[in-house]
């Protein structure tokens, strides 16, 4: 089983949590919350997936089943060819995960101590941890953290040190739920640097959620979105942006108050005093319409904003009928991040 | 260090298999003995990085527990005999619980914290280990210096030994080690079935330790100070009397309370162990309602 072509196989797979809620003095109204309604998908040995989708869309609980954590309610869900619900020990030494909200090393100890223990309890032998985690130190730079109790490690030097010690013992999937949340552009980069290069030259299958598209623009060759416990999308990236029509947003400084500017690439979706904000497709490049804006304006300062996912979703439901509108609340709650604003040199 | 790891042996992690598939049980069960000894290594080395601090926190604990006891010592500078019972067969009630216990909140003391971790979600990191969840969680945070609990135990109990009047034969001799190592087994398999009840409610640390750290108080008395209906649901309903009153009172050749027969006196190692199957189950069932409901 080794051998099979799809390293995670998901099929028809349901998560319903019972939520009790109080309802009156004593009387609790039981109601079923269908996190995950029916999903199936295949990733490719030494494939990068994107899994995306707005707070509570079941992604985290999607993830959790994957790993063993969560046993799902139907279906059926093969990594590695393993049962995770069945083998939850077994299939642990051939994946890595990393939680974005919460750390796996061991909150109070330094970080070299999590990697110690990582190396014996995986039994990892001598010389491949020694490379792996040399390797981990120097492209995640490391090198002046491994003393430092984890505790007082911020949040991107943390989630360095939580995605090496994920990849120690060589796992053949890594799951990473939200990595680049909260953390600065520099930490972003670095650490989406590393992953390409693993999945490259490791050939390691990477699932990852996250709520920032640049992620997925960067890393992933196949998007797949989850909303209200169903598949949505599945396809490239661009594809996602043609079928949610999506935008992007270029923000402009001008040097002074101007009325709205006009041009047959973008649309001026919005003025306040010298700063204006015009649209344009999310597949488009933004260099022709800068080129063509520096020329007949007095321009000062210039960002792009990446479509928002919640706002390519609802793109996407405004062509598609809605799905039965009983299913509100959040059974995973993901924290709300800000879109990226990135930056556009030569402004 | 030796005797805690025995006590592991008998109780540990076991419980935590939660993987009914293939591995098998013993396989699971050796496993989880190494991670737990890799843990409490890990914990110890941490420890004795500031040897200062750690020497300070056990004499604190030492003393903090001593002072337990000399409330009983004063207690007998006004009257001679506490529910009929002189001040060293006291001690040696309250030193073979008190050692019993340490024991247990030596090597088990972490497993009250599943509450916390099931609500701040740092349980899942534990489900992501190639390693039953209950022997990582039992090594967590292993604190040395708890040995101040044990060795001021020790002390209480040896000089109860030495005190009481006893026609001490081998079988009696046996029991001491015998009662105070089934004790600690008992109270260990109280604390993982506290633990697992926290899988369904989440706050019920408070429930638990009345349990653990209530019930080891009630031992350190004799059962007569005591009405005898909580004398009776302490003996039938939490199985802790026999931690300590049932084989004391044989060592010392004292009548049982609600005339129970004296062959109870042997009975703990077997209450051990089929506490020890209870706990088990109930880890069993609380984790895998925690797996189908999510946290």
């Amino acid at each position: 089983m080794a051998d099979t072509a799809d390293m995670i196989e998901v099929d028809g797979v349901e998560k319903v949590f019972t939520v009790r809620r109080r309802a009156g003095l004593l009387r609790r109204e039981k109601r079923e919350v269908r996190a995950v309604d029916g999903i199936s998908f295949r990733v490719a040995r030494g494939e990068m997936v994107g899994y995306i989708g707005p707070n509570g869309a079941g992604k985290s609980t999607t993830i959790k089943m994957l790993t063993g954590i969560l046993t799902p309610s139907g279906g059926r869900v093969r990594v590695a060819g393993i049962d995770p619900a069945r083998e939850r020990t077994r299939l642990a030494r051939r994946i890595g995960v990393v939680f974005g909200q919460r750390t796996t090393l061991w909150w109070d100890l330094p970080l070299k101590d999590s990697y110690r223990l990582a190396h014996r309890m995986y039994r990892i032998p001598d010389r491949r941890f020694r490379e792996n985690l040399d390797r981990c130190v120097e492209l995640l730079d490391l090198a002046e953290l491994l003393d430092v109790p984890v505790r007082q490690l911020s949040l991107g030097q943390r989630m360095r040190g939580d995605i090496a010690a994920a990849l120690l013992h060589d796992p053949e999937v890594l799951y990473l739920d939200e990595p680049t949340i909260g953390l600065d552009v520099i930490s972003k980069a670095k650490v989406r640097g590393f992953l390409r290069r693993l999945n490259e030259e490791n050939g390691t299958t990477v699932l990852l959620t996250t709520h920032d598209l640049t992620d997925i623009e960067q890393l992933c060759g196949r998007v797949m979105v989850i909303d209200h416990g169903r598949l949505m999308y599945e396809g490239s990236l661009d594809g996602l942006h043609e079928a949610g029509g999506s935008e992007r947003t270029l923000v402009v400084d001008l040097e002074r108050e101007l009325p709205p500017m006009v041009t047959e690439l973008a649309r001026t979706v919005r003025v306040e005093g010298p700063r204006q904000w015009l649209a344009f497709p999310a597949a488009q490049s933004a260099a022709p319409l800068v080129a063509a804006l520096a020329e007949r304006y007095p321009v000062a300062d210039l960002s792009v904003r990446e479509p928002e996912i919640e706002t390519v979703i609802a793109k996407m439901y405004a062509e598609r009928p809605a799905p039965a509108p009983d299913q509100e609340s959040d059974p995973d709650p993901d924290p709300d991040p800000d879109p990226d604003p990135v930056p556009v040199s030569g402004g | 260090m030796a005797e805690p790891l025995s006590d592991q042996v008998e109780e540990g992690p076991g419980p935590a298999r939660t993987d009914e598939g293939p591995e098998s049980a013993v396989r699971a069960l050796r496993n989880g003995l190494r991670v737990y000894g890799l843990i409490v290594a890990m914990w110890v080395r941490s420890t004795m990085t500031y040897r200062a601090s750690f020497l300070m926190t056990t004499l604190a604990g030492f003393t903090v527990t001593a002072l337990d006891f000399i409330a009983i010592l004063l207690m007998f500078s006004h009257v001679d005999a506490l529910g009929g019972y002189s001040l060293g067969e006291i001690a040696f009630l309250y030193g073979a619980v008190g050692t019993a216990f340490g024991l247990t909140d030596l090597t088990m003391g972490s497993v009250d914290r599943l509450g916390r971790r099931i609500r701040d979600g740092t349980l899942d990191a534990l489900l992501v280990r190639p390693a039953p969840v209950l022997a990582q969680f039992a090594a967590d945070r292993f604190a040395l210096r708890r040995l101040g609990r044990i060795t001021q135990g020790l002390l209480v109990l040896t000089y109860g030994l030495v005190t009481v009047d006893v026609d001490w034969t081998p079988l009696k001799a046996l029991m001491v080690p015998m009662m105070v190592l089934s004790g600690s087994v008992i109270f260990a398999a109280v604390f993982v079935a506290g633990a697992a009840f926290q899988f369904w409610a989440q706050d019920a640390a408070e429930v638990q330790s009345s349990f653990t750290y209530g019930g080891s108080t009630l031992l350190q008395y004799p059962p007569t100070v005591f009405a005898e209906d909580l004398v009776r649901g302490v003996t039938f309903i939490v199985p802790l009397a026999f931690v300590n009153w049932l084989p004391a009172l044989y060592v010392l050749g004292r009548p049982y309370p609600l005339d129970l027969p004296q062959q109870l006196a042997f009975a703990p190692p077997l209450v051990a162990a089929v506490c020890c199957w209870a706990a088990a189950l109930a880890w069993r069932a609380g984790l895998r309602s925690y797996r189908s409901t999510g946290s």
